[in-house]
């Protein structure tokens, strides 16, 4: 059994699904984050199996956070301050994902325009598409 | 201030009035001669168009205004590496609106959020071209007198083709109508036309391959051209190029008063034995192109119409 001791203040990324771990460590940056950070990876978990987590140490935590809720639906955020539970909650969808994902259609203006944010906009079908070609989101979950 | 990048920037209301306006104006242009009288489009064509920048160009000028700009990206800065939004930036300066056609999707979008004068796509690549589906609408309109509980048979290059994009998208809006998607599969409608603008819609559509078999149905037909810039292999473009003809043959098939539109130029889609047909209406959609730009570019601008005093837009 692998023990990673428990933080006092902080967030706790769970329920990630196994093997995504890695890709929301990257996306968050947290390469960069000057305080603790421990990835666990394929996890056991009562209620999938396996999972990953991520736990941050510090009171600066990393900048959008709330892209969680579009990479992945399952995953839970838990604050936690002075060594309790602050607030648990699983991060909703965003309605717009800026400069998360780049777009990758040849014809994009995005393809050619130096320093033109990324823009993705949730769509009616529950799809991510871009803001300005209208292409669907293209990433590897 | 508001832009038209895509056909949904204007409210079904905004819409008709400006429909509204462009008929009043088609009935005495002379009316509408100094409405404009100081005012500057730029034009801002980044790829070759014959018809929409003269349309835009012959707007301003019957609205009483100027325009400067160019046509062609050889002859921006683009050249030396300007982007979208500094040209949208500094043009802000020299008028009071910009027309733009880019090869790039979503440049007209871009330019828009830097501009500090109204925006209109006079289109993007092969994503929207919102002036168009208005000159659409108009002809439509005129033809069959409504707008709703049409069955619209759309031929060609669907894949590509940013009028058909732009006026499907204004279509669904109005109810019983039925979509009929002639192409190629290579050349079908593209998914998020069929995701979000279709399925969420009350429309209901099929795509096929047979342009005689379904012509009898059709209250309206819409012909494109396949589009060779829009193809990275000359290839593809060779096998799909000529797949459909409409000649005077297949025009027997279809009924007495179905109009064929096409937003030009065509090549070999449509025989040219057919434009002395009463049904072909793509000459007219040129006419009517006119007066549409007009009343866009009075709608942007906030001008009040001379004959009824009313604007198009109230916020």
């Amino acid at each position: 059994m692998l023990n990673v001791e428990s933080i006092q203040n902080g967030v706790v990324i769970d329920h990630i699904t196994a093997g995504r771990g890695m890709e929301i460590y990257r996306l968050l940056h947290l390469e960069n984050h000057e305080q603790p950070v421990a990835l666990l990876q394929s996890v056991r978990s009562k209620k999938y199996g396996h999972k990953d987590l991520i736990k941050i140490e510090g009171t600066e935590l990393p900048a959008r956070l709330e892209i969680l809720g579009y990479l992945d639906s399952k995953i839970t955020l838990i604050y936690i301050r002075n060594g309790k539970i602050e607030k648990k909650f699983r991060p909703e969808t965003p309605k717009l994902l800026r400069n998360v994902v780049k777009c990758t259609n040849p014809r994009c203006i995005t393809s050619i325009e130096d320093n033109c944010e990324h823009i993705f906009k949730l769509s009616p079908s529950g799809k991510y598409r871009c803001l300005y070609c209208d292409q669907e989101i293209s990433v590897k979950k | 201030m508001r832009h038209l990048i895509e056909p949904a920037d204007f409210s079904d209301a905004e819409t008709l009035a400006v429909l509204n306006l462009a008929d009043r104006i088609s009935v005495n242009p002379s009316a509408y001669a100094h409405v404009a009288d100081g005012k500057v489009l730029a034009t801002l064509f980044y790829e070759p168009s014959t018809r929409t920048r003269l349309s835009f160009e012959s707007a301003t000028l019957h609205l009483g205004g100027r325009t400067l700009g160019f046509s062609g990206a050889e002859q921006s800065s683009a050249t030396k590496g300007e982007t979208v939004a500094d040209t949208a930036r500094v043009v802000s300066c020299y008028a009071d609106i910009i027309a733009m056609r880019h090869p790039k999707e979503g440049a007209p979008l871009l330019a828009s959020r830097y501009a500090a004068i109204p925006v209109i796509n006079a289109g993007d690549g092969g994503h929207n071209h919102p002036s168009q589906t208005l000159i659409d609408l108009m002809t439509i309109r005129q033809r069959k007198g409504r707008l709703d509980h049409l069955t619209v048979g759309f031929c060609g290059d669907l894949k590509f083709g940013r009028t058909v994009h732009s006026l499907v998208n204004r279509l669904v809006r109005y109810p019983g109508n039925h979509f009929c998607f002639i192409s190629p599969e290579e050349l079908r409608v593209p998914g998020y036309v069929i995701e979000d603008t279709l399925v969420p819609s009350s429309a209901t559509f099929e795509e096929v391959t047979n342009l005689e078999e379904n012509l009898p149905k059709l209250d309206v037909l819409y012909m494109t051209r396949v589009q060779k810039e829009r193809f990275f292999n000359e290839e593809d473009y060779l096998r799909l190029k000529g797949i459909y003809t409409l000649d005077a043959e297949k025009m027997k098939l279809l009924q007495p008063d179905t109009p064929v539109l096409h937003p030009l130029p065509r090549v070999d889609e449509i025989a040219m034995e057919i434009d002395q047909d009463p049904r072909a209406a793509y000459f007219t959609q040129v006419q009517n192109g006119l007066y549409i730009r007009m009343a866009l570019i009075m709608t942007l601008l906030g001008l009040a119409d001379p004959v009824t005093g009313e604007k198009v837009l109230t916020c």
